[in-house]
């Protein structure tokens, strides 16, 4: 097998596990379904990993992939370069930590074969977003993940998720209307759905009235889906109604793939960034700060309060990316793996003390530092990444994002970004001092500690917080910087992957 | 067919039904079988097969086609249709790369032509046909329990 190879397999592994599941769950043991997705799991940060090391030698830094042997403009194409590759690790290693985390916080849900099959194919959903390079394409792997992750947040069928649920299937529906309909008008407009050949027809042609309302239907549609606040109604009651290894898997990857890597793909390879939609980017990424923040100040559910800062950390993507300085773009990616990594060791921390004191309201627990040691650590490192405090990776993503706005000298947006890191430092130091700091309550004096398999990913996805600071080494560099500057060079995309199918 | 007389709908119906309900599902397989060839394909001809069961459940109750096609095959036929189509994509890699149609073209027109075209179009036509009619089952057997209430 060819080495490029590796790319379908991106999609193939997830879609077959899903359905594989889905067949012989019901026959086998329990332990025989776990083994069957931690495997594909593996396998695909494997490959990720893979993929990022056969991309140096790539011609172009780009892994093109003809599906069928049908060159770009006309078949679909797969094209992964290094901002696809910095997404795929991103999804991959977190999906790999949630995915053993499950095996045991699922043990009291019934239907476990139905959770990994809908599990998968929100994988499935999310790595052919990222690898695609035709963008129906990307719109229908974007559906895959949009409608495996209805079902899941309605996984538990109580009335309050099945709401959540509704809501966010309703919500989600319009936001791919949008999408579709900006889809159908660049077609119209282009007549083409590769990625690359529709940035070319793009760049050459002049229209007043095509990019600027397609970009204002993709602002909407993809701001939906990664929750900005205009758009982010859904997200605090979808969030924490899904199991806990579901709100991790959402709040860490899928919106930042759904919503913060399309519109940044779109944006800046295809439609071609302009001053203005950066000024949007920005202005959408403040309020989604501070009102994120604000908003979870008031909040008692652990899960919805966490909800609430994955609005507001979405809106430090945003903005990172808004200012579109180098430094800027750095700084949003950056803060992009920072937080799917602290933001799921979070929801898995909830998700642990639900399963061992089953509540979610930070009045009915307290002191629970002593009876659950690991949770609390964990959860201490987490709080203390998303708020920002050295030497955790959050605390250098947000430094460099400040940075990038003082450099680009925008001193509203900075004073912003640091009242939004201290409100959130204040939200956490309230979680820290309900739940795990004060007096053991007589309730919860039997309270165990999470099973095995959960202290593992929660540890795992800890080391990462406090070691994540040394990817700004300057050997580590390269990984974000790459990314960087595929985005910065946004024309080059198109040009690449014409260049190589011409070959 | 054995039924009980009083699910269902009148007689007139049931008999009409009888007589349609095998060339409905007769047309949903030459639609399938022809996608390559005619319009149609297999989501068109799923549909088609899906909607002869649910014209049997709607006439008889859905005893009657649940007896036919029971929840828990269609469940399993419908992931076996999916993983029949990645399958048939996968294999694609012995011709070079994802999605290659390995099998002999044949002469167009012809209904054993165009490779793997009409093997897809059989995966598909499993899923959709069997999805449609687990949904309609679903939502069926979801109204039966509130009215048990």
């Amino acid at each position: 097998m060819n080495s490029i190879n590796v790319v379908p397999l991106f999609v193939i592994i997830p879609l077959f596990s899903a359905f594989f599941i889905s067949i012989v769950g019901k026959f086998v043991k329990r332990n025989a379904v776990y083994a069957l997705s931690v495997i594909p799991c593996i396998l695909l940060s494997f490959f990720s990993f893979n993929a990022l090391r056969l991309l140096q030698s790539a011609p172009g830094h780009m892994l093109l992939y003809k599906i069928g042997g049908w060159a770009p403009p006309f078949g679909i194409c797969m094209a992964v370069d290094a901002f696809g590759v910095f997404m795929l690790v991103v999804v991959n290693l977190v999906a790999l930590f949630i995915c053993i985390y499950s095996t045991g916080y699922m043990e009291k849900y019934t239907d476990m074969p139905k959770f990994f099959t809908l599990f998968f194919l929100m994988l499935t959903g999310m790595n052919g977003l990222i690898v695609t390079g035709d963008l129906f394409n990307l719109f229908v792997f974007l559906e895959i993940a949009s409608v495996a992750s209805y079902a899941l947040v309605a996984f538990g069928t109580e009335a309050e998720e099945l709401e959540a649920a509704f809501k966010y299937a309703i919500m989600g529906s319009v936001a791919s209307c949008f999408i579709f309909l900006g889809i159908a008008f660049l077609y119209g407009f282009t007549s083409t759905l590769n990625m690359a050949d529709m940035a070319r027809v793009l760049a050459t042609s002049h229209s007043v009235f095509i990019i600027p309302f397609v970009s204002a239907l993709f602002i909407m549609g993809f701001g939906l889906k990664a929750a900005l606040v205009p758009f982010h109604a859904w997200l605090p009651d979808a969030h924490p109604s899904a199991p806990a290894s579901i709100s991790a898997m959402l709040s860490g990857v899928l919106i930042k793939t759904l919503g913060v890597y399309a519109l940044a793909r779109i944006f800046f390879n295809v439609l071609g960034i302009t001053a203005t939609h950066l000024a949007v980017f920005r202005f959408l990424g403040a309020i989604s700060l501070v009102i994120g923040v604000v908003l979870a100040l008031s909040q008692w559910d652990l899960k919805r309060l966490l909800a609430y800062h994955s609005i507001s950390q979405i809106g430090y993507v945003v903005l990172g990316i808004g200012i579109g300085t180098p430094l800027g773009i750095f700084g949003g990616l950056f803060h992009l793996l920072n937080h799917s990594v602290f933001k799921s060791l979070l929801f898995l921390n909830s998700g642990a003390i639900d399963y061992s004191v089953g509540t979610r309201d930070l009045k009915h627990m307290s002191g629970l530092k002593e009876k659950m040691p690991i949770t609390a650590g964990t959860n201490m490192i987490a709080s203390m990444s998303i708020a920002g405090i050295p030497p955790f990776n959050g605390f250098f993503s947000k430094l460099i994002i400040i940075f990038a706005c003082v450099q680009a000298g925008y001193f509203g947006y900075c004073l912003i970004a640091i009242v939004g890191s201290i409100l959130t430092l204040a939200s956490f130091m309230k979680v820290q001092r309900y739940a795990f700091l004060g007096e053991l309550r007589q309730a919860c004096q039997n309270v165990k500690e999470a099973p095995f398999v959960m202290k593992f990913s929660m540890i795992a996805l800890a080391v990462i917080c406090v070691l994540g600071g040394f990817l700004l080494l300057p050997s580590l560099r390269p990984f974000i910087n790459n990314a960087v500057d595929v985005l910065i060079e946004g024309a080059k995309y198109s040009a690449i992957i014409l260049g190589e199918t011409a070959k | 067919m054995r039924h009980n007389p009083d699910a269902g709908m009148s007689i007139i119906v049931k008999t009409v039904t009888r007589l349609t309900v095998g060339l409905i599902l007769l047309f949903g397989i030459y639609i399938v079988l022809h996608g390559h060839i005619s319009p149609g394909g297999g989501f068109a001809g799923g549909v088609i097969i899906a909607l002869s069961f649910v014209h049997l459940m709607l006439a008889f109750g859905k005893d009657v086609a649940s007896r036919k096609l029971s929840k828990n095959i269609a469940s399993n036929l419908e992931a076996v249709g999916a993983l029949m189509f990645l399958l048939i994509a996968v294999a694609g890699f012995f011709g070079g790369s994802f999605f290659v149609n390995i099998l002999e073209k044949g002469t167009p027109f012809k209904l054993f032509s165009a490779g793997t075209m009409l093997l897809n179009n059989v995966a598909i036509s499993l899923k959709v046909g069997v999805g449609l009619f687990a949904i309609f089952l679903a939502l069926v057997i979801l109204e039966g329990s509130k009215k048990k209430k």
